[in-house]
């Protein structure tokens, strides 16, 4: 269990990356990514990167 | 380069010329009062900290360059009139950049214009994004540019969120202005600007959303104010949604210590992409933003000059040579001579001086002219606070307000330029100027073609050449003590 963000719509303003407390987002390239090995998905709580995306449906779930 | 951009020769001529012309009768010195283009009634501490500042001192407008870096794309707000998502290299307005860059890439860049452009005095940051949420960019950035050229002036702008914990960390960087933008004081009015906000890990919607939000930028504005920092509140007019508002906003925050207020008009096309944009928002026509800013005159004192520059805008107000100044673009080596900037600001400190005088002069004129009720004109220029642009290269006309008590700036409107590379565009001028030149009595020109000085006519607006290169005061003044002041006595 994962988050995941949608390459084609994501604005690559950095916010999630500044948020995520397990610091499994991060510059790949040109496009940002969610190391999926250690995203807890917030352990339950809303996910902080969906919170902080400005973009509705960026970052969802896998 | 644009020629918008004053040459430093043109200028220093000038000064020359004005030091050797007999100096007019003044009634007092310049650098205490006099005119209302100067220091006017601000106190001598604030003068001295903006008088170099395009975006906040009225004259220093007609002087000097300002650029922003666009270091700090994250934010933590979502404003209905903002689309994070849009990026193009032709859209001149807030929030909207081709190019991010690091802190390290944007010193450089910094460095690069300053060595182009010594008219350069101010680097803000400025979205997209926020500032102070993007705190750590927005100081490494400062950090790296301090190093490069000491006497720069730094300032930034945010939406007041985060501001609270960064006031410390802005009083250690020495810098001197700050803008917030304050849409609301009332929470309720704010669920119409603010769909959401992302505070203390999570995400807060409707009221709750524009409660904090409030209370936040209160807090913050009270805490730099309380540090001696200028704090500059801009607001965006959005008809039906907040516009009898902002002079509730107005009281607010001068209350709380705000120097300038700053009310823009919004900007909404669908095309944009903004919630507002796509969902038929208007924003505000000229006289609808000139009614609200005569209402808000007595109290923060109001900015009327604002351009709504584009994150990464380089050059003076009213103009942007950001594409020529693009990374690609930019020589890592570009030579720095800090001697050509002390010798530019030592000129505008000349001309300057020559300008108060001459609005001294303009002033004296008009008070001596018979009654006649005040007038709007608008001004084709190209800085220098001069009359010095063809009518049909002006993109934008500054528009002063004349009348027995004086000649007083009151805003810009933008245009499309009527002349296209020889030919006059007869669609522009039906379309775009002679609507955005509504309950204007004449436009002042350099120079004019005899066509559109028809139209213009014909629309009830005169177009007047007599005055190039003179002073907008001056010609202002002039023109408005002949056509109205018939009894006007002869100056000794």
């Amino acid at each position: 269990m994962a988050m995941q963000i949608d390459a084609s719509t994501c604005t690559a303003c950095g916010a999630c990356e500044f948020e995520c407390p397990t610091a499994s987002i991060s510059m790949k390239g040109d496009i940002y990514i969610i190391k999926a090995s250690s995203c807890t998905e917030c352990d339950g709580d809303p996910a902080k990167c969906v919170a902080v995306c400005p973009v509705d449906d960026c970052i969802t779930q896998v | 380069m644009s020629s918008n951009v004053i040459p430093l020769s043109s200028i220093r001529a000038k000064a020359q010329m004005a030091e050797a012309a007999p100096k007019p009768a003044g009634g007092c010195s310049a650098s205490s009062c006099g005119s209302s283009k100067g220091a006017g009634d601000m106190p001598a501490h604030i003068w001295e900290k903006i008088k170099d500042h395009p975006c906040y001192s009225e004259e220093a407008h007609h002087y000097f360059a300002r650029m922003h870096v666009a270091v700090a794309p994250a934010c933590n707000i979502q404003c209905n009139y903002c689309n994070r998502k849009y990026d193009c290299a032709n859209e001149s307005r807030p929030g909207v950049t081709s190019e991010r860059l690091t802190p390290e890439q944007a010193a450089l860049k910094v460095a690069a214009v300053a060595a182009r452009v010594p008219q350069l005095s101010v680097l803000g940051i400025a979205g997209p994004g926020d500032s102070m949420f993007d705190w750590k960019k927005t100081f490494e950035t400062f950090r790296a540019v301090e190093k490069r050229l000491p006497d720069l002036k730094f300032c930034v702008s945010t939406n007041g969120l985060s501001l609270p914990d960064q006031v410390e960390r802005l009083a250690q960087h020495n810098i001197d202005h700050v803008t917030i933008t304050i849409n609301m004081v009332d929470p309720e009015v704010g669920t119409g600007i603010y769909p959401w906000i992302y505070f203390n890990g999570r995400r807060y919607t409707g009221l709750d959303a524009s409660k904090i939000l409030h209370e936040r930028q209160m807090e913050g504005l009270e805490g730099l104010t309380a540090k001696g920092i200028l704090v500059k509140v801009n607001s965006v007019m959005i008809p039906g949604v907040n516009d009898q508002h902002l002079i509730a906003v107005n009281e607010a925050i001068k209350a709380r210590g705000a120097f300038l207020h700053n009310v823009m008009p919004l900007i909404s096309a669908p095309e944009h992409g903004t919630w507002f944009g796509l969902n038929g928002q208007r924003g505000p026509k000229p006289m609808e933003l000139k009614e609200l800013q005569d209402k808000l005159a007595g109290g923060a004192n109001l900015m009327r000059h604002c351009r709504q520059c584009r994150a990464d805008a380089v050059g003076m107000l009213g103009e942007d040579l950001s594409q020529d100044f693009t990374m690609d673009k930019i020589d890592a080596d570009a030579a720095y001579d800090p001697e050509a900037r002390r010798l530019y600001r030592e000129v505008v400190e000349r001309e300057r001086a020559d300008h108060r005088q001459a609005a001294e002069a303009a002033e004296a004129e008009l008070s001596a002219a018979a009654p006649a009720p005040a007038q709007l004109v608008a001004v084709c220029t190209k800085g220098g606070g001069r009359i010095n642009q063809h009518f049909g290269h002006a993109t934008e006309f500054q528009i002063y307000e004349v009348d027995r008590d004086g000649v007083r700036f009151v805003g810009h409107r933008k245009v499309e330029n009527y002349c296209k590379g020889g030919y006059g565009d007869d669609d522009a001028l039906e379309d775009s100027v002679i609507p955005a030149l509504e309950g204007i009595a004449a436009v002042f020109v350099s120079k004019i073609g005899s066509c559109p000085k028809r139209d213009l006519a014909k629309a009830g607006i005169a177009a007047i050449d007599a005055y190039p290169f003179e002073y907008i005061e001056t010609a202002v003044a002039g023109w408005f003590a002949e056509a109205f002041g018939a009894e006007r006595r002869d100056l000794a």
